[in-house]
């Protein structure tokens, strides 16, 4: 017992520093260089990567158009004609207009306006939404949403698609969600 | 014969149409010396779906979705999965009665322990199968050309938009159910769910040879998962879905214009505005409450009860884990046909919706 003991301070004594860790202390520069030089690399083809996220140029319809005046529109339809271009439907009731965004609130695809039902009618999974846009039939959870409506100083109607209202978020309350015109 | 016709129509609604194939399935495995080992009902069985597609070929609105190019393959396929399973099904009954006899099953027969070479024996027949295959696919190819058509357009989506075959059936459950459920959270249930099988069901016997009693109850469960809510889904989704996603029976022309009443509404609404006719609580936990009440049972309630009762025999044979992960996969797998059959016959859109939280099951 008393030997060991000894045995064990004298090791201590004799060798105060692990050998192993010193030599990784004397490679800590190399390493630093190397893992830096790692790092940098990855952290350049991330920066890489993500740069695509952002083009230089995106071939994007605008978020903000005009699309007439208010009498070009009857009372009582949905206007198609904005679809192709804008991926909007403009609605026109007695009270005024407003504008629906014409992708499915279920999976994202772009139902189609049936006049003689008067509705609208996705053909993916068979959601159907209401001319105002509430949904009741196929699996779509929410309402179509709305896109901001306003009159231009021209006369002419202004939609801005950037801004959306969610009639579940109570967003119909909102009044630019809504164009009052007799 | 338009009554003829209009009577298989409505047979081919996807109430009956699931409903007959199940009792089919079922009758299927109940009988299954008869429909395996009897000359008559094997030809039966492997006869009726040529004969069916042939004569019904013969017919206007059946032909024009029959011959297209991307309906052809699934027709094939059709047939194999019938013909596969009758196979395998004749196999296990074979094996069944040897073992019954206390004799070794087919497979452990000497003559059929032997081993061959893998050159040539294997890569001649592999050869040989390539060889047929490509002439099979060229000739394919050349009759039936590929269904191409002009650069996708956002904008323009065809009615009706269908994916690709091997995805109808994923199609199918995402019009009872929210994406996020049926397009992440079941696919994802499905691929660790079969993964998980060894797992769960350690059961050596049936290993390396077809047999069928000794392992029923397993054999059943995939049949109808594979069967039911894979395979007839893909044949819903390819020959039943016309325009605007509408059902069409499989002799009724596709109308643009066929209008369903389909007014789908939420459990919510069933109980608070039509049972209990007291208006819609604003606040979500309040709405759902019935809902979220009704999922926690089936989930958490049905596993327990049935480990007491109807699968006791199972919860003592698997112990309490593999009895835990098999129940509730077991119970999402038939949540599927559960809610197809509630939308059918009650309309019913979501046991729980709470679209503030995209959260609707």
């Amino acid at each position: 017992m008393a030997d060991n003991t000894s045995e064990a301070t004298v090791d201590k004594t004799v060798a105060p520093e692990n050998p192993e860790r010193r030599e990784f202390l004397k490679n800590l520069p190399v390493l630093g260089i190397a893992w830096g030089a790692f790092a940098a690399s990855v952290g350049v083809v991330l920066a890489g990567s993500l740069r695509f996220l952002f083009p230089n140029v995106l071939y994007e319809p605008p978020q903000q158009f005009k699309i007439g005046f208010p009498d070009d529109f009857q009372v009582g339809t949905v206007s198609t004609e904005f679809k192709d271009k804008f991926g909007v439907w403009v609605v026109r009731n007695d009270q005024g207009f407003y504008v629906l965004i014409s992708v499915c609130t279920h999976l994202g695809c772009t139902p189609n306006w049936l006049s003689s039902e008067n509705k609208f009618k996705c053909p993916c999974h068979g959601s159907g939404f209401y001319m105002t846009g509430i949904n009741f039939e196929g699996p779509a959870p929410r309402p179509l949403e709305r896109a901001a409506i306003s009159l231009a100083e021209d006369g002419q109607i202004l939609v801005d698609k950037s801004q959306k209202f969610l009639y579940e978020r109570g967003g119909w309350d909102d009044p630019t969600s809504f164009l009052f015109f007799a | 014969m338009d009554t003829i016709q209009s009577w298989i129509n409505v047979l081919f609604r996807p109430q009956l149409l699931i409903a007959t194939s199940i009792l089919a399935l079922l009758g299927f495995c109940r009988y299954r010396k008869f429909c395996t080992q009897n000359k008559f009902m094997s030809a039966a069985i492997l006869g009726f779906p040529l004969a069916f597609f042939a004569v019904s070929a013969l017919e206007e609105n059946f032909w024009i979705q029959f011959k297209r190019p991307d309906n052809v393959p699934i027709s094939f396929m059709l047939w194999f999965v019938v013909f596969f399973i009758w196979l395998a099904m004749k196999k296990g009954v074979e094996n069944d009665d040897r073992i019954a006899e206390g004799r070794p099953v087919y497979e452990a027969e000497p003559e059929e322990e032997e081993k061959v070479f893998v050159w040539p024996d294997l890569v001649y027949t592999e050869l040989l199968c390539v060889l047929l295959i490509s002439i099979m696919l060229v000739a394919w190819s050349i009759l039936i050309p590929a269904p191409l058509e002009e650069p996708a357009n956002p904008q323009l989506t065809p009615n009706p938009s269908k994916a690709p075959w091997y995805f109808l059936g994923l199609q199918e459950i995402l019009v009872y159910f929210d994406p996020w459920l049926a397009g992440v959270l079941i696919p994802t249930f499905i691929v660790i769910g079969l993964m998980a099988i060894p797992y769960i069901d350690p059961n050596p016997k049936g290993n390396g040879y077809y047999t069928f009693a000794e392992r029923r109850y397993e054999i059943f469960i995939f049949l109808f998962g594979f069967v039911i809510l894979w395979v007839l889904l893909i044949f819903q989704g390819t020959f039943l879905r016309g325009p605007n996603w509408n059902f069409y029976g499989p002799y009724e022309y596709w109308d643009v214009h066929k209008v369903v009443p389909l007014t789908n509404v939420n459990l919510s609404e069933f109980i608070w505005a039509r049972l209990l006719g007291v208006g819609m609580p604003s606040f979500w936990l309040v709405r759902e409450i019935f809902g979220l009440l009704l999922l926690g049972l089936y989930f958490f309630a049905l596993p327990v009860l049935f480990a007491k009762t109807l699968w006791k025999k199972f919860y003592l044979q698997m112990g309490l884990i593999p009895y835990v992960l098999g129940s509730d996969l077991m119970l999402w797998m038939l949540l599927v046909p559960i809610k197809m059959y509630l939308r059918w016959t009650l309309n019913l859109k979501y046991f729980v919706a709470i679209p503030e939280f995209f959260f609707n099951i």
